[in-house]
């Protein structure tokens, strides 16, 4: 980023962005607390939690993934064709980004109603047979994916304003901080995710 | 110096100037750092005089063993709610949100904060909050009865409205950390030019460490509470032991926030008294730069000694050794302050002005709360003492006899630049006199009646206990009255008091260089900065 000559006298874009990553801080550290209970738990029931792993849908989980990494580089495109002032293209991406999420959601959707379907969600009457740490570990899991679910939602929309504003104007090739804000936030979204699939899908 | 010292008599400055609309609505909607900083001041200090309310109720129950004037479950709601608006509404907000608003941009040189609109939106999160707060007070199961601490099994399965309360502390963590990202944000990008690191005055650099708090800890807190509020609605069972889940995660999680929270209330007021000092000894401050990175090191050091709160909670003995040694850390950047500031007054050219007496009260109080701090920090005697009335005394020494008597001494200090006009200084040392007194007998008599056994959070005690309790409640008394002085003071002098001039103290920081009150943009020209904020012995004090 260059910090020469800006279009508007208060535009401070390095500013913004160093207020953006302060933000970043505090959702990586909303998160943070989850893991922390993940891990005390996973250390007090490492049995229960392997075998409640074992019921959840992996090739669901990795088609998300996928889909996240896309969005993620559809995202990462969008910012360096404003950057060269490529705004019909940009806004393109950033449709597509906004679609990964809506995707992911869907998927989300599908892998919930099964499980929901079997009678696995919080404080369900089936959970509360089975051995306490499968009852924490589906607690955890639906929190967790719920939280970081809704913060899909909300990068989603942010990316289809993201690309409204392409359309209109209002983002361009020497004013788009706004733009990298929220390609920096769905990468959190991201990388967020990048840390739930493995501890929930793979590692048990 | 050629600007005029006070603003001529029709326009008062920002109070008077700026604002897109007329009235009230110029206010509520104005991204001005200054009328934020007011709004702030305006709302904080309505529910300090609620929580004052309710701790004087809590006290006047006390004043005899049994049912004196309200029940068992009106007290628990009673000592709850007051808990709730001090810590929550009153004391993390109070400092930075005020007088950080105020002050730090006009300290670096700045028009305004890095994010104004943010700003805004940071004070109708904390009035959308406390109107949330309010309404659980009579919305469904009635206020809640759990402790500010929301600790469960309790706060998962009583009736009263703990989530709705629970959500409004959410929200306010929310307020908290966009002023944190704001102040951390403008220290970085705005300093005016000369105004490098060594030169932000002290209240800035705990400005600074503060914001890294509420920006690294309150997250969270937050998840605690969507934690607690989820439990609630759908009994995920995560702290529940019947369900697999360990009720002291929640103290753990709890914790991590609420310990560094005490120093989001105390280092800003620490950072105040550092910049009252100099002033009122006219000297150079002794040790900055051991000041500025002990607020650093409070910051992290307090990050790391959470655990302290949960010594009987059941923890290994090897976590309860390592959190009590971190503990005992903590004190030694608070002592390089204290020591600091003494040092400061050494062969100093002391003036006992009310917001000197307001600092100076803050080392004795803190001093004694720090140490009883101590008494608490050791797993030894802390077994003895803990839930008792000593916590609740010390607790009070640290954040009322410091960040209180602190907050009241910015009041005092910055009262003549806000509003340009000066309060009645021997009504106000006569109310701070009043109000030390109170203070001791209220507080010190409950921490000898914690030593003595008598636990925390009971409505009753045993016929024992009873003088003491008098004590302490005659002393609340007096310290109700001196705070009812010190309002009626300040709000007759911002009415009818004297014109204060540009710069009543003879202050080296750069409010100082401005109109009483201040305009509305603060510098017509970005001052460029050649001095130090504590070079006495080098300038003069500008308007003297």
């Amino acid at each position: 980023m260059n910090d020469s000559g800006p279009p508007h006298p208060h535009q401070d874009d390095t500013g913004a962005k160093l207020g953006m990553w302060l933000f970043l801080y505090t959702e990586v550290l909303l998160f943070g607390g989850l893991f922390i209970l993940y891990a005390v738990y996973l250390q007090r029931y490492p049995r229960e939690f392997a075998a409640a792993a074992g019921e959840l849908n992996l090739a669901l989980g990795t088609a998300n993934t996928v889909i996240l990494l896309t969005g993620s580089l559809l995202v990462a495109l969008s910012v360096s064709a404003i950057g060269r002032g490529n705004c019909g293209p940009a806004q393109g991406l950033l449709w597509g980004g906004a679609a990964t999420g809506v995707l992911f959601l869907a998927n989300k959707y599908i892998e919930w109603s099964a499980e929901i379907g079997h009678g696995i969600y919080p404080g369900s009457p089936a959970l509360a047979q089975r051995p306490p740490g499968e009852n924490v570990f589906f607690g955890l899991y639906y929190i967790t994916l719920g939280l970081h679910g809704l913060h899909v939602l909300i990068g989603s929309i942010l990316l289809a304003v993201m690309a409204v504003m392409t359309a209109n104007g209002s983002i361009r090739r020497d004013r788009f901080v706004v733009l990298e804000n929220s390609g920096l936030y769905w990468h959190l979204v991201d990388l967020v995710w990048i840390f739930i699939f493995p501890l929930y899908y793979l590692l048990l | 110096m050629t600007q005029p010292t006070t603003a001529n008599a029709a326009s008062r400055g920002f109070l008077t100037e700026g604002g897109k609309y007329p009235g009230l609505l110029g206010w509520i909607f104005s991204t001005d750092h200054k009328r934020i900083g007011l709004l702030y001041m305006y709302s904080v200090l309505a529910f300090f005089l609620v929580g004052v309310t309710l701790g004087v109720i809590i006290r006047l129950e006390l004043i005899a063993p049994g049912e004196t004037i309200v029940s068992a479950q009106t007290y628990n709601a009673l000592f709850t709610v007051h808990g709730v608006i001090m810590i929550f509404l009153f004391i993390i907000p109070g400092f930075p949100a005020i007088f950080g608003n105020l002050f730090l941009p006009i300290h670096i040189g700045a028009n305004d904060v890095a994010f104004p609109r943010l700003n805004l939106f940071s004070w109708w999160l904390y009035m959308a909050a406390a109107a949330l707060i309010l309404i659980s007070l009579f919305t469904g199961g009635g206020p809640p009865d759990t402790g500010w601490t929301f600790y469960v099994p309790f706060s998962a399965q009583t009736t009263t409205n703990v989530p709705l309360a629970a959500f409004g502390a959410f929200v306010l963590g929310f307020s908290s950390i966009l002023t944190g990202i704001n102040f951390v944000t403008t220290v970085h990008r705005l300093r005016a030019p000369g105004v490098y690191w060594g030169r932000l005055t002290l209240f800035v650099w705990s400005l600074y460490a503060t914001a890294w708090v509420q920006i690294l800890a309150t997250p969270m807190l937050a998840i605690t509470l969507v934690l607690l509020i989820l439990e609630r609605l759908l009994g995920a069972g995560l702290f529940d032991p019947g369900s697999g889940g360990d009720p002291i995660m929640f103290q753990h999680l709890f914790w991590i926030y609420s310990h560094p929270a005490v120093y989001i209330m105390v280092l800003p007021a620490m950072g105040i008294v550092s910049d009252i000092i100099p002033v009122f000894a006219r000297k150079p401050v002794f040790g900055y730069w051991a000041i500025a990175f002990s607020s650093i090191g409070i910051a992290s050091a307090g990050s790391l000694v959470w655990g302290h709160h949960m010594f009987v909670s059941g923890m290994s003995d090897m976590a309860i050794l390592v959190f009590s040694l971190l503990t005992f850390i903590v004190a030694i950047p608070s002592a390089v302050k204290v020591f600091n500031w003494v040092a400061t007054l050494y062969k100093g050219s002391i003036s006992l002005d009310p917001p000197m007496l307001f600092a100076l009260t803050f080392i004795f109080l803190f001093s004694i709360g720090g140490l009883t701090g101590l008494i608490l920090g050791s797993a030894a005697t802390d077994v003895h003492v803990h839930d008792t009335n000593f916590v609740v005394g010390h607790f009070h020494y640290v954040m009322f006899g410091g960040t209180g008597f602190a907050f009241f001494g910015a009041m005092h200090y910055w009262f003549p630049k806000i509003y340009g006009r000066m309060y009645h200084k021997k009504v106000a040392t006569l109310a701070w006199g009043i109000m030390f007194t109170g203070f001791n007998i209220l507080y010190f008599s409950m921490m000898i009646l914690g030593l003595r056994g008598m636990p925390r959070r009971y409505y009753d005690y045993l016929p024992e206990y009873t003088d003491l309790n008098r004590v302490a409640t005659v002393g609340s008394w007096i310290l109700v009255a001196g705070l009812l002085l010190m309002f009626v003071n300040l709000i007759r002098g911002a009415r009818h008091g004297a014109e204060a001039g540009g710069n009543p103290w003879g202050g080296l920081t750069l409010e100082w260089t401005l109109p009483s009150p201040p305009p509305a943009e603060n510098f017509a020209t970005i001052p460029v900065v050649d001095h130090g904020p504590y070079d006495y012995d080098r300038v003069s004090p500008p308007h003297e």
